[in-house]
């Protein structure tokens, strides 16, 4: 441990977005009020974004001292609290939880991302909404939730993190049914929130079960007791780590990672979740939230090296989930269902890669994947909003000429997603591909695998190029021409343009700055390079070949289709493949059937024969006996005080005599 | 000081008045003079506090003597305006004809 | 027998008597006026007690204005031949029961501790009753007695309050 001198300010950078949802929820309203519309608004969004701004400040000074100290060092605990220093939040017995903050590579480096994209996709959200009727309960709802992944990424406990796990369900949930007067919207928040909540079990017990092992929930403390130091040792509060605890351990909060960041079979609620507002889906559901299941994992590191088992699991969900949402996403004709898809598919490859072991290439792909999914979702909000609400990709096409700076910068994210070469996708994919390829066993079945999942990636993402902006228009029946967005909304796509560019140099496998930074925070893990694995040249030049080839088949085979369509009305009818995928393989209608209907038969069995004639009956059984006494025993009440009286006399005596007579008796 | 009398003569004589007041209470059917015999009842007590006040040296027991006749005074004037009123609603005040105490 | 003791039962027969008296008249306005009795004798066992000021206070408060009271109201109402003069129902049950607690009281009190056993003490003589003491007492910050005063004083205006409420007709 180490004090880094920003500590006593660590607070600011959750602190400032929790003011500014405190001031927009509390007032305002009434600043829309009182400064009239349209300065109100400004007052409102700029409060917003100015406050996670802030906080990307703090963050930004926070990694410059970090990286002034050694490596080694690179670990400091601050106080969440201002001007209190590691104030306790639960003591029980020896069990203590502050809200502190770890300051280490690893949240460093998330809030970041999570402040300076959340923060464009804040400033996209000025213009975005401008028009929305509750635009200062839109923005608290977005500070809120800065706040809350905030939280996540610098608690020093599993709890803290918890806490923060929770919020940013809350706020997905709530922002998700934002428009809530349509019963759809609420669903959707419904559902998100709810199968969010079966991965929050596992997390819990997950947190108990190291609470019961660790005896304590902090990650690292300055005496080498928190669990990671623990961990790392291969020891426990009591004896060593075995290899079942782990396992145990990991795979818990394994399960909460997939509720969160919407793993097979838990990811049926975030294409769903596309219901909100587009820059909740940018900002939430695509640039940070579900990458908190990748970011625990990544934290929980240690542990998770020491449970090999789990690492497979993790892998083989991570290449199944990529794989299956990318055949989804073939299907899909709805923009930000694709690109919900395609969240999915590259949440995938990342827990491919931490499944390889290989969390820094992970966090890598987290990173630039922020960069660029939230370009292309900010993209989709741009063309949403210039078609006035249209997202189904059949009725756009030709856009490019009328929404420049869009089109030119959602070609970059698709150049940056499809793996082309140099584009920050393309070292991060490539990086957890190369990895992956060494695992032990059947490294080489994930990294083909995975290298025909990124085909598949190039292959949709140029479809949804293809339909939105390259083919004829098809938006004629609007009535009007689709207009460009305004500045507010295009600088932030300028700018997550140029780091979907230039963010994937930090980790390029020569120079790779980005894994040594977050080395400290990550276990020492032993990479056979050529031990079964490919080597790094040759991984690359795949990985390139694999994405040209992906975008020049997608570019070649929809130049020449025929209303932009691949497939005709009765092919796609006939096709087993195309039927499958489009009904999303069948996961979400078995769910329904099972957990929706199953349950509510289990309910209704159990509101007829346990509740009502059991429990009522046992209450009602209890009420009959209880009446049938009282109406014996009413008969004592006569009304007349004389009789109290006499009664309460008698009782005196009574009281007194055994008194006097039990005195005497001693 | 051979005048001085033991104090549990004292108490004997207001434990004997305490019950001669339960007994009013307990047989009247004039609310009136039940009142009188909580009186009584008042009063033997505030004669046991006097007295136990003397034994022990301590004045509280006549401060507290006072509070119970301040309090005596407001419970008469309350429980009195209770029977004026009573008399008003039922024409009669004979405590086994009121039975209010049952709804 | 001390001649203390004696004059001290001198003074405590009429006492009985005049309680008893007050249980067992028939008419209320008899009973009221044994009441008086009363109340100027339990005065004279204060007196006796050294308790001058709590004696003086018994006359003015009991004797005088609660007494008014009661006779103002048994005028008022003029009872007679409402069925109140008789003795309640199971009255007998009730005199057993008093007659039983009487016996508890005094006569344990008496078997237990005999009537000499404590001796009064010469500090008991100290504690004087008269309205300099009680009151230097009473408003001494050092003692508790202050804030039940200021209640006491609480209370009889609420009963003030709660008296012309329950006894006026129309407010």
């Amino acid at each position: 441990m180490s004090e880094i001198p920003i500590a006593p300010l660590v607070w600011a950078i959750p602190g400032l977005p929790l003011i500014g949802f405190v001031l927009n929820m509390l007032w305002g309203g009434r600043i829309v009020r009182l400064f009239g519309d349209a300065r109100g608004r400004g007052i409102v969004g700029g409060l917003a974004t100015l406050t996670v701004f802030g906080a990307f400040a703090v963050s930004v000074v926070a990694l410059s001292q970090l990286l002034g100290l050694d490596p080694e060092h690179r670990r400091a605990l601050a106080s969440l609290i201002p001007f209190a220093e590691r104030v306790p939040w639960i003591v029980i017995g020896s069990v203590s939880v502050h809200f502190s903050a770890l300051i280490d590579p690893l949240s460093v480096l998330m809030c970041l991302i999570v402040t300076g994209v959340g923060g464009l996709i804040h400033l996209y959200a000025t213009g975005y909404m401008a028009d929305d009727r509750d635009y200062p309960r839109f923005f608290a709802y977005f500070n809120l939730f800065i706040f809350a992944m905030l939280v996540l990424c610098l608690g020093e406990s599993l709890l803290l993190m918890f806490v923060g796990w929770e919020g940013v369900g809350l706020c997905s949930y709530l922002l998700i049914s934002f428009w809530y007067d349509d019963e759809g919207n609420a669903r959707a928040g419904n559902k998100a929130f709810i199968v969010n909540r079966i991965g929050d079990v596992g997390f819990m017990l997950g947190m108990l079960t190291v609470l019961a092992a660790f005896g304590t929930l902090s990650f690292r403390t300055e005496a080498g007791t928190g669990v990671l130091d623990l961990a790392a040792q291969g020891r426990t509060a009591a004896g060593p780590l075995t290899v079942g605890l782990a396992s145990l351990i990991c795979g818990l909060l394994f399960v909460g990672a997939c509720g969160k960041s919407a793993q097979f079979p838990l990811h049926v609620w975030l294409p769903d979740a596309m219901a909100g507002p587009t820059p909740v889906s940018a900002l939430i559901h695509a640039a940070t939230m579900v990458t908190a299941g990748v970011v625990m994992v990544s934290r929980m590191s240690v542990l998770f090296v020491q449970a090999p088992t789990v690492l497979l699991v993790v892998a083989a969900i991570g290449l199944f989930t990529a794989l299956f949402a990318a055949t989804i996403a073939l299907t899909q004709t709805d923009i930000k269902k694709v690109l919900a898809y395609s969240t999915v598919s590259q949440l995938g490859f990342m827990f491919l890669g931490c499944g390889a072991a290989a969390f820094g290439a992970a966090m890598f792909h987290v990173t630039t994947h922020a960069f660029f999914k939230a370009l292309l979702f900010l993209g989709a909000g741009s063309v949403i909003h210039g078609l006035s609400g249209e997202q189904d990709m059949r009725r756009m096409g030709g856009l490019r000429r009328h929404m420049k700076v869009t089109y030119w910068t959602m070609l970059i994210g698709w150049a940056a997603i499809s793996g082309f070469p140099g584009l920050a996708g393309y070292w991060s994919k490539d990086a957890i591909l190369g990895l992956s390829s060494g695992m032990v066993p059947a490294g080489m079945v994930f990294y083909l695998v995975g290298t025909f999942t990124a085909f598949l990636t190039g292959f949709y993402m140029t479809r949804l190029m293809a339909k939105t902006f390259w083919s004829e228009s098809r938006t004629d029946r609007h009535g009007h021409d689709p207009h460009e967005s305004p500045p507010s909304m295009l600088i932030p796509l300028i700018v997550l343009a140029i780091l979907s560019v230039v963010g994937g140099w930090l980790g390029t496998p020569w120079a790779n700055a980005f894994e040594r930074f977050l080395e400290p925070s990550l276990p020492e893990v032993v990479v056979a390079e050529g031990h079964g694995g490919i080597p790094h040249g040759l991984g690359l030049v795949i990985g390139a070949l694999v994405a040209i080839a992906a975008m020049a088949t997608g570019v070649l085979a929809y130049r020449r289709a025929p209303g932009c369509e691949l497939l005709s009305d009765a092919a796609k009818r006939s096709n087993p493949l195309y039927r499958g995928a489009n009904a999303l393989w069948g996961v979400d209608g078995a769910a329904t059937a099972v957990f929706v209907r199953g349950g509510g038969r289990v309910a209704e069995l159990i509101s007829t024969w346990i509740d009502r004639r059991l429990i009522d009956g046992l209450v009602n059984a209890v009420a009959v006996v209880t009446g049938f006494a009282s109406e014996i025993a009413r008969g004592v009440q006569t009304g007349y005080v004389r009789f109290y009286v006499k009664t309460m006399l008698a009782g005196v005596l009574a009281i007194l005599a055994y008194a006097l007579l039990s005195a005497g008796a001693r | 000081m051979s005048f001085a009398v033991p104090t549990e003569h004292y108490l004997l004589l207001s434990g004997l008045l305490f019950c001669v007041g339960v007994a009013g209470v307990a047989t009247k059917r004039n609310p009136i003079v039940v009142f009188m015999c909580i009186e009584i009842m008042l009063n033997a007590a505030n004669l046991g506090f006097v007295a136990l006040g003397r034994h022990y040296g301590e004045a509280g027991g006549q401060i507290i003597t006072m509070l119970i006749i301040a309090v005596a005074a407001g419970e008469v004037a309350i429980g009195l305006a209770i029977i004026v009123s009573l008399f008003r609603t039922r024409e009669t005040i004979n405590l086994d004809e009121v039975n209010l105490l049952k709804l | 027998m001390r001649p203390g003791v004696l004059m001290f039962w001198a003074l405590a027969l009429p006492l009985v008597v005049s309680a008893v008296m007050v249980v067992a008249s028939r008419n209320p306005m008899r009973s009221a006026l044994y009441l008086v009795a009363h109340m100027l004798l339990i005065a004279a066992m204060f007196l006796s007690l050294s308790a001058q000021y709590v004696a003086a206070v018994q006359v003015i408060v009991y004797a005088g204005a609660i007494m008014v009271l009661f006779l103002f109201v048994i005028m008022l109402l003029n009872l007679s031949g409402k069925g109140v003069l008789e003795r309640g129902a199971g009255w007998l049950f009730g005199m057993a029961m008093s007659a039983g607690l009487a016996a508890l009281m005094v006569g344990a009190g008496v078997w237990r501790h005999g009537l000499h056993a404590g001796k009064a003490t010469a500090k008991s003589l100290s504690a004087g009753g008269t309205a300099q003491s009680i009151g230097f007492t009473l408003f001494d910050p050092e003692l508790p007695w202050l804030f039940p005063f200021e209640v006491a004083s609480v209370l009889l205006l609420t009963a003030v309050v709660g008296a012309v409420v329950l006894a006026k007709r129309k407010l």
